[in-house]
């Protein structure tokens, strides 16, 4: 019954031409690890892109070196560890892409580097490299940088735009959603508001993800359920019962979009099985609901994926599909 | 019975490198995932233990052939506890600022797996002046591992080796602090890390041939008084001959 769980990790040996991420019965086709990664590459490009517009020059800047950091660690760890360079198969440049999505525009020039190492050497390479690591590289990167430099991660002032000089310094709409202040569900929606650089426009995120869906990368069972679970909890025990915008405001606020379309959907920490990954959706809605409603922060998305990637074993040791001609439990 | 079986290796050697309770044997990981926040911090507890193990290696050792061997685990710990109690009123007395930075893992060090460890293993079985050294060397061993770790997390974490801050250049040069690392996943990733190093280099040596295999020093062959369960050696006589393995039953 194992080799169902195994198939991931069968990932990295056959980083080239990939078999199937499903449980069998296997069916090759044309895709492999590095079209996955473009696709979601491409995914995330309108939200980089409005995310540099927003935050103007040094977005850019942190997007590039973020991306670059997490190659050269990729490369030059397996370089030295005498491995298959996997860097072609784009899967580093993403975690990168990632990374600098989930930091604030003003983070200081040993964020990125630091983040970097510890999503690429750290969680990546140490456990194994692609499709052996227990936990999205780019998450527990923010996650570890939040811990280390909570002061950095959480100062979401900016300059508007390129060639802008007013520091706007707001707290972000979730916060103020969360303290009971007024919001605009039309700029969060957009996405010209205080946040991290990926955050920030639910249109933008919303655009990569149906792309993503379409192109079939994504199925709907995840990112669904923890979207629809989210809105259930905030409902139920947001206090202000179904009131439409405050349900959108959670919706449209903080890494929410980007965590269930982008990072959520990760091939190697999410569960194999359509059921797997509908249980994985709804415990992610749950705890993001439990971290944004009853927790201290505003927030609560990444450290829910995080400790949700942590119980994903347990998730597909419950959902091992019935093999044909096999009662279940035998 | 003898863990000292290879004469050449002396127990006060064995235990810093060869045996390092922390890094090899991997025992009393409480204390040590817990209070090396700082240098100067695990080099006390590592003192503190250090004392305490050799303390009670000695009494335990010249009392051996007195205790019953049914009530040896109460004995063994009435004698650490009395020598936990008299070394943590030294500190109150003498250090309040370690005693107040340590605090409940002071008194914890009763349950210490070290020095439990070294009473059953070791003390109970040899002699006075060989039992002395064992316990000097295992601790040694321990406080050593615990001032390294305290050494890497209080540089990272907060910029300041053995109380001696360097906060200010660095700052000045717009740095900041990996504060994670005093915190308690930190302590998991400097311990993680240590040990793959030390992994690394007794591979080479055992490939070099430079060293030699360590034995299970946890197993004393008793398989009455093991704790162990997984043991796959427990109880396993597969043809009524085997004689080292379950004899005392």
């Amino acid at each position: 019954m194992s080799e169902n769980v195994n198939d991931k990790n069968n990932m990295s040996s056959t980083a080239e031409s990939l078999p199937s991420v499903s449980p069998t019965p296997h069916v090759r086709d044309k895709s492999t690890t590095g079209r996955i990664m473009g696709c979601v590459l491409l995914g995330l490009l309108p939200a980089t892109a409005l995310g540099i517009y927003n935050f103007g020059p040094r977005a850019l800047v942190i997007v590039i070196s973020c991306i670059a950091l997490c190659v050269l660690f990729e490369w030059g760890f397996e370089k030295l560890c005498k491995k298959k360079s996997t860097v072609k198969d784009l899967s580093a440049a993403l975690t990168g892409l990632l990374l600098a999505l989930n930091l604030p525009v003003n983070v200081p020039w040993y964020i990125p580097l630091v983040g970097s190492f510890v999503a690429i050497i750290v969680i990546k390479q140490l456990f194994g490299g692609l499709g052996q690591n227990f936990m999205n590289p780019a998450l527990g990167a923010r996650c570890f940088l939040v811990l280390s430099f909570s002061r950095y991660m959480t100062d979401f002032s900016y300059k508007s735009g390129w060639g802008g000089t007013d520091v706007i310094s707001s707290a972000t709409p979730l916060a103020d959603v969360k303290n009971g202040l007024g919001f605009d569900l039309t700029s969060m929606f957009l996405g010209n508001e205080a946040g991290t650089i990926g955050e920030t426009s639910a249109l933008a995120l919303l655009l990569g993800g149906i792309f993503l869906l379409c192109a079939g990368v994504i199925t709907w069972h995840l990112t669904g359920m923890y979207l629809l679970s989210l809105v259930i909890f905030v409902a139920v025990f947001g206090g202000r019962g179904f009131d439409p915008a405050y349900i959108a405001a959670h919706l449209f606020g903080g890494g929410l979009m980007l965590g269930a379309f982008f990072m959520a959907t990760d091939y190697v920490t999410r569960p194999i099985t359509k059921k797997g990954q509908i249980i994985y959706g709804i415990f992610l809605g749950c705890l993001t609901g439990i971290f944004r409603i009853f927790g201290p922060g505003a927030e609560g998305v990444s450290y829910a994926i995080i400790i949700g990637n942590l119980i994903v074993p347990l998730i597909e040791k419950i959902t091992v599909p019935r093999h044909f001609g096999y009662r279940n439990g035998s | 019975m003898d863990n000292t079986k290879d004469k050449k290796t002396n127990p006060f050697i064995n235990g810093i490198i060869k045996e390092n309770p922390t890094f090899v044997l991997m025992l009393g990981m409480c204390p040590t995932l817990a209070v090396t926040t700082s240098a100067i911090n695990g080099l006390g507890m590592g003192l503190t233990t250090t004392v305490v193990l050799t303390l009670s290696n000695i009494i335990i050792s010249a009392l051996r052939k007195v205790i019953p061997d049914k009530v040896r685990i109460p004995a063994f710990i009435v004698i650490i506890a009395s020598f936990v109690t008299i070394v943590g009123q030294f500190l109150e007395a003498y250090l309040p600022a370690l005693n107040s930075a340590l605090g409940m893992f002071i008194p914890l060090i009763v349950v210490n797996c070290i020095i439990l460890g070294r009473a059953e293993a070791f003390a109970s079985k040899n002699g006075v002046f060989a039992s002395a050294l064992d316990g000097l060397g295992m601790g040694l061993g321990f406080s050593l591992a615990l001032t390294l770790i305290g050494c890497v997390r209080e540089v990272l974490g907060s910029f300041s080796i053995f109380g001696i801050s360097f906060k200010a250049p660095l700052e000045a040069a717009g740095l900041s602090p990996i504060a994670i690392f005093v915190m308690a996943p930190g302590a998991f990733f400097v311990l993680a890390a240590i040990i793959a190093v030390m992994s690394v280099i007794r591979d080479k040596q055992l490939a070099a041939g430079k060293q030699t295999k360590i034995k299970d020093v946890r197993c004393d062959e008793d398989c009455a008084g093991c704790s162990d369960s997984s043991c796959v050696h427990r109880f396993y006589d597969p043809d009524g001959k085997d004689t080292a393995v379950g004899k005392k039953l």
